[in-house]
């Protein structure tokens, strides 16, 4: 393991501890309004200031960070389960049944991924409790962001069906379901695993693009894309550089994301 | 050859329009709220004109007749009323779409010659500051959410289409320089520059033709990304365009307008990526 990816690794860990222990770190949470100090600099009760409606920069970063990592991997479990579904079995299968998916896939992946997603998340009530709308906006990633997964799964898949092992197995007399349990989804697991791992940065990437659009996790609820909304009210950036913190710790750890896989693994 | 293969990418694009077409309307069509109509609340209706408005809304209720409807209407210009805006959506396309057009056009450009030239410069020039440069540059724009960089180009005053160009070039840096490198590796280019050819010889007459239909393939797909990022870049910088229509929709839930903005998209996406398709199928050296 490189030292850059034994970095990444510890970074990661280091955000996800931290954030785990919002509670503790933060015991006011991200709801509470300091009503006497609204907007205030960085001080030694919040760390990182308040904001507009006087709540604790630093809780909201805490807790927003622990949202999304705990969420977007949620979400990439939903899209590579869903990937394995249609692009694995229609590998395995072959034939009509490739032919059908990779149509299937093909319509999905020419469809601009902003412009579906905005599509599907204004199908849905946008008044919902916070609890709703950020659990349906992370499972609306996972739903629809399953294509270009399947497409990776379902090439591999139909290489393993024609593989040596596959062969002999099937000529020793195992067919279907054992088959494909035993023998298929094992050899694909280091390709599943990589499509999980690539997944998660772009369901982050994701719900911080329509948290900034409003079309994300609801107040007073904080995910990275509403914290990094108040960008939106930044004259300048000397002004008050705290600001910038949550878009920071946003890219150090996507980047941590890019290290923490190898390049062969991202090509899977 | 060739024109079988445009015929093939036009039927292609046909059928998935139409694909695309009906899934939007079963999507509309099954949307909370479809079936009501706020002009059956107003007081001063009686119940036979509310009777009359759901009859009006009765047609609609079939998928299959619904999307009928609609395509109807689309072959005759009409691609219905944008409920929140209450215009004809074919008007407001019209008047936004040239703004999307220059604005990632712009983008596009600008975003493919920073990084072409970044990468073609950096497999010349052989620096590893250099090359570090432009791969920590990607990196660290491939992590900043696309609004983030709309709204760091308001903060600096920035046009729109500088946002988009920052957002395409690390996908463009990335692929070419990684394709540079390979093509670079190739042993007829390695006898080339040990025979002593020049290295913008080697590059215009043997790296070039190598790599130039992947980056036509690229080509493509970068349009698609151009579009996607125009919602983010023209919502928040206040630009007029698809993008902005689109974000505007879905807040208020008009899901008819919606609809055909990501069929209009759709389309534009396909077009170009045939397009790249068609060009790469005429660059192709024909076998004797």
């Amino acid at each position: 393991m490189s030292a850059a990816r034994k970095l990444a690794c510890v970074v990661l860990l280091a955000v996800c501890g931290v954030s785990l222990a919002a509670d503790w770190l933060a015991p006011a949470g991200y709801a509470r309004q300091f009503r006497e100090f609204p907007g205030s600099p960085p001080s030694r009760q919040h760390l990182l200031g308040t904001d507009e409606i006087g709540r604790d920069r630093f809780a909201r970063v805490l807790y927003g960070t622990r949202i999304s990592l705990l969420l977007a991997p949620a979400a990439a479990l939903v899209s590579t389960f869903l990937a394995a579904l249609v692009g694995g079995l229609a590998g395995y299968l072959g034939g009509i049944w490739l032919r059908i998916a990779t149509g299937f896939t093909d319509l999905f992946l020419s469809l601009p991924w902003l412009f579906l997603l905005i599509t599907v998340r204004a199908l849905l009530p946008l008044n919902v409790s916070p609890l709703f709308s950020v659990l349906i906006t992370f499972f609306i990633l996972g739903l629809l962001g399953w294509a270009a997964s399947a497409r990776v799964l379902s090439t591999s898949a139909d290489s393993l069906r024609n593989s040596d092992f596959v062969l002999q197995a099937r000529a020793s007399g195992l067919h279907g379901p054992r088959l494909f349990f035993v023998h298929v989804l094992p050899n694909l697991r280091p390709v599943l695993y990589a499509q999980f791992w690539i997944s998660i940065p772009v369901f982050i990437l994701s719900e911080a693009n329509l948290g900034i659009l409003g079309l994300g996790v609801a107040e007073p609820l904080p995910s990275w894309g509403s914290l990094l909304r108040e960008l939106e009210g930044l004259v300048s950036f000397r002004e008050e550089p705290w600001r910038l913190v949550p878009l920071v710790l946003l890219i150090v750890v996507l980047t941590s994301f890019q290290l923490v896989l190898s390049n062969e693994e991202l090509t899977a | 050859m060739l024109l079988s293969k445009i015929a093939r990418h036009l039927a292609a694009l046909a059928g998935i329009v139409l694909l695309g077409g009906l899934l939007s309307a079963t999507l509309v069509r099954l949307a909370p709220g479809f079936d009501s109509d706020e002009r059956a609340f107003d007081p001063s209706l009686n119940a036979e004109s509310v009777h009359a408005l759901r009859e009006a809304r009765a047609g609609e209720r079939n998928v299959l007749h619904f999307y009928a409807a609609y395509l109807r209407g689309a072959l005759h210009g009409d691609l219905g009323t944008s409920h929140a805006l209450g215009q004809p959506v074919q008007n407001l396309l019209r008047e936004r779409w040239p703004v999307t057009l220059r604005v990632a056009g712009i983008g596009l450009l600008l975003g493919w010659l920073l990084a072409v030239t970044l990468a073609f410069t950096a497999c010349l020039w052989r620096r590893t500051a250099y090359d570090l440069f432009g791969t920590a540059l990607s990196g660290a724009l491939l992590c900043i959410p696309a609004a983030v960089l709309a709204l760091l180009s308001v903060i600096l005053n920035a046009p729109g289409y500088l946002a988009i160009a920052l957002i395409i070039f690390p996908k463009i840096y990335r692929y070419a320089r990684n394709l540079l490198a390979k093509a670079y590796a190739l042993p007829h280019i390695t006898a080339a520059c040990a025979k002593g050819l020049s290295e913008l010889r080697v590059l215009l007459w043997h790296v070039v033709p190598v790599v130039a239909p992947q980056m036509i393939a690229l080509a493509g797909i970068t349009v698609s990304i151009a579009l996607g990022a125009s919602i983010p870049i023209e919502s928040l910088c206040g630009l007029p365009g698809i993008g902005q229509l689109a974000w505007q929709a879905a807040l208020a839930r008009d899901l008819p307008l919606l609809v055909n903005i990501t069929v209009l998209v759709t389309l534009v996406t396909l077009l170009a990526n045939s397009g790249a398709d068609v060009m790469i199928h005429m660059l192709r050296p024909r076998e004797a």
